[in-house]
């Protein structure tokens, strides 16, 4: 019953890693970028829902909506200044101007919501359900239901619709799909804005499971959500789905079972050992060297 | 018996010695202002961890800029140095060992153990590419800080005992003496680290990847960086050169770390010291010093880390602007339209131009 228990709690803690890397994993596959401050955006829309809610008292929907059109918004301009000047550069200035994003980011929340640690109220109206000994929290729910629709409508509009295949164009070749009429910039700024709209969601379910919000409160989880990106295979939204679920088991398991110290170094264990057998990730295509 | 002509030495010699002119200058200028009392205590501590960064700076820049492989797990490697070297400075206190000596044979220690990790950790990591090498240089670097925080050694007449998670695994005697602590770390190791030791390692530091980037196993490095499969092809043995980079780059950022740790009476791995955010800081020095340029990585070590110090009267500012500082200069110096901008409006140009039209 126990081990039921953890299980539930893994894959909550999964979806929500889930969702983040989803986001990661679509400005992985079009923009080629690490984007270091992924985590941070998530961070800003915790902050955004936690003002409108304690400081204005609107309604969840209305706050979380606002998250989402905050993060939105902040993730294109994000892209326009300081990822688009960047776009011929080499990539490792894009991944410094990445972080020097996150700094910015973490230091705004600083000195705008100051550095204590504030408590945040779960957004979910949903009650705990049990069966038997086992309790389903709310949050778990919402965060499971919200992971498998929002994978399920990306996958759609990935496939069926005229943007969803331009992304994909520019995923494969950015110059060969300018020549094919299809807008890069725009693709490029529309993948931002999903991916952090993304972001504010998962930041909300992630503040309503676990309740404090520091300006901090992003990062891990963002670098968890990218290695869940990367051990699901980097670029593929089931991988992303998959790799984020198996790394929340893995977290709450090894915390329950081996040590709450080790289990970081244990989800990072496990990480290397797949990318050691499977050098892509487990839904990752083989890279293909051209000589 | 050639007699040092400053107009005959080749270029690199030129550039290589400049670099150790400059180190010794900063050297010399923080000596008369440290003489003269112009420096403030607050400056003065941040002295060494200047060193230390600029050390590992200088590894780091080997991996990156040299063998072309981004690492996000400097940190480890430091820390491991850090550990080792304090390890072994802790065991010998009481021993009636010179404390210079000791030092040295704690430096060696912590160089070697990072070099024998790099090494173990280079085996599978260098297998992979680009954004996954760097992904699991970071996953290795947080698993090396976490399973530090779980050790436990202590000493008592029997020898030392290890332990993992709690300290009452030691089966320790009543009088034994911890020396890691587990999360507390290690505390009261003698701090000998100078601003002198400091620099005298960077020299080194500078010596040894100047000699080495300069040498043939140098360029069979740099030969991988540019295209691997010519490397290959011509006879380079891959695996070989980048283990022979990664590890040195490694040792080098242990020996940062000796300094780091002999500067500190209580030795800690916390994600601000030994985290990923350490191994990023580190990156952003060598990027912005510029890949493989040493030099360039010592003055961004410097500037950065001096910068929220001199703007420290902003108190809440000064993160951010370093942030927004950050994010600039990376625009600035990479981005494409402004490196046009640059290019026609820098004072070589400007001056031509001027002569074209006077003509």
């Amino acid at each position: 019953m126990r081990f039921i228990t953890y299980l539930i709690n893994g894959i909550s803690l999964g979806s929500i890693y889930a969702i983040i890397a989803l986001g990661y994993t679509m400005v992985y596959g079009i923009a080629k970028m690490l984007n270091f401050a992924h985590g941070d955006v998530i961070m800003i829309g915790c902050y955004v829902v936690f003002t409108c809610m304690s400081g204005m008292g609107l309604n969840p929907f209305v706050s979380v909506a606002l998250a989402v059109i905050v993060c939105t918004v902040l993730g294109m301009v994000i892209e326009k200044v300081a990822y688009k000047p960047l776009r011929k550069a080499t990539p490792l200035a894009v991944l410094i101007t990445a972080i020097g994003v996150s700094y910015l980011l973490q230091n705004i929340a600083l000195l705008v919501f100051g550095a204590d640690t504030k408590s945040f109220t779960s957004v979910v109206p949903i009650p705990n359900i049990s069966i038997g000994d086992i309790t389903v929290t709310g949050v778990t729910l919402v965060a499971v239901a919200a992971c498998i629709i929002i994978m399920a409508v990306l996958m759609l509009f990935i496939k069926k619709t005229k943007a969803g295949q331009a992304m994909l164009a520019v995923s494969e070749d950015k110059d060969a799909a300018q020549l094919m009429g299809v807008n890069v910039n725009g693709t490029i700024s529309l993948t931002f804005a999903i991916g952090s709209g993304l972001a504010a969601i998962a930041g909300v379910l992630l503040c309503s499971a676990y309740p404090t919000l520091t300006p901090y409160t992003g990062s891990m989880p963002g670098i968890k959500a990218f290695t869940a990106a990367v051990f699901g295979g980097i670029g593929s939204i089931p991988g992303a789905f998959i790799g984020g679920i198996l790394l929340g088991i893995i977290e709450i398991l090894s915390k329950a079972y081996i040590s709450s110290q080790l289990a970081d170094a244990i989800v990072f264990a496990v990480l290397i050992i797949v990318l050691l057998v499977k050098p892509t990730g487990i839904l990752g295509k083989p890279i293909h060297e051209k000589v | 018996m050639s007699k040092l002509n400053l107009k005959t030495i080749n270029k690199t010699t030129k550039s290589n010695l400049i670099t150790y002119a400059m180190v010794i200058g900063i050297f010399a200028v923080v000596q008369i202002l440290v003489a003269t009392g112009s420096m403030s205590s607050l400056m003065q501590g941040l002295l060494v961890p200047l060193c230390t960064y600029s050390i590992v700076a200088i590894g780091l820049n080997l991996c990156v800029g040299y063998l072309g492989e981004l690492s996000l797990g400097h940190a480890g490697f430091m820390c491991v140095g850090a550990f080792s070297s304090a390890f072994f400075t802790k065991c010998m206190e009481d021993s009636a060992m010179n404390p210079t000596l000791r030092f040295v044979i704690a430096l060696l220690i912590g160089t070697c153990v990072a070099a024998l990790f790099g090494f173990l950790i280079g085996i599978p990591v260098l297998r992979l590419r680009g954004d996954y090498l760097a992904i699991v240089t970071l996953a290795f670097g947080e698993i090396i800080k976490n399973v530090i925080n779980v050790l436990y050694v202590g000493k008592d007449e029997k020898g030392l005992h290890f332990a993992i998670n709690d300290a009452k695994n030691l089966n320790m005697s009543k009088d034994g003496q911890m020396i890691i602590d587990g999360a507390k770390g290690i505390t009261g190791t003698p701090r000998q680290a100078t601003f002198l030791i400091g620099v005298i390692l960077i020299l080194i530091a500078l010596f040894v990847v100047f000699n080495l980037v300069n040498s043939r196993s140098g360029r069979a490095i740099m030969a991988i960086r540019d295209n691997r499969i010519a490397a290959e092809s011509v006879g380079i043995n891959i695996t070989k050169f980048k283990l022979m980079a990664f590890t040195i780059s490694a040792a080098i950022a242990g020996a940062g770390g000796v300094l780091y740790a002999h500067n500190l009476s209580s030795l800690i791995a916390q994600p601000a010291n030994f985290g990923y955010n350490m191994s990023i800081m580190i990156l952003v020095f060598v990027v912005l010093g510029g890949m493989s340029n040493f030099r360039g990585s010592i003055i961004a070590a410097v500037v950065l880390t001096m910068l929220p110090e001199v703007l420290r009267e902003l108190s809440d500012y000064r993160m951010l602007i370093y942030a927004i500082v950050l994010i600039a200069m990376m625009l600035f110096n990479w981005a494409p339209a402004a490196i046009n901008w640059r290019q026609t409006h820098s004072l070589k140009t400007l001056l031509a131009k001027r002569k074209k039209e006077a003509e």
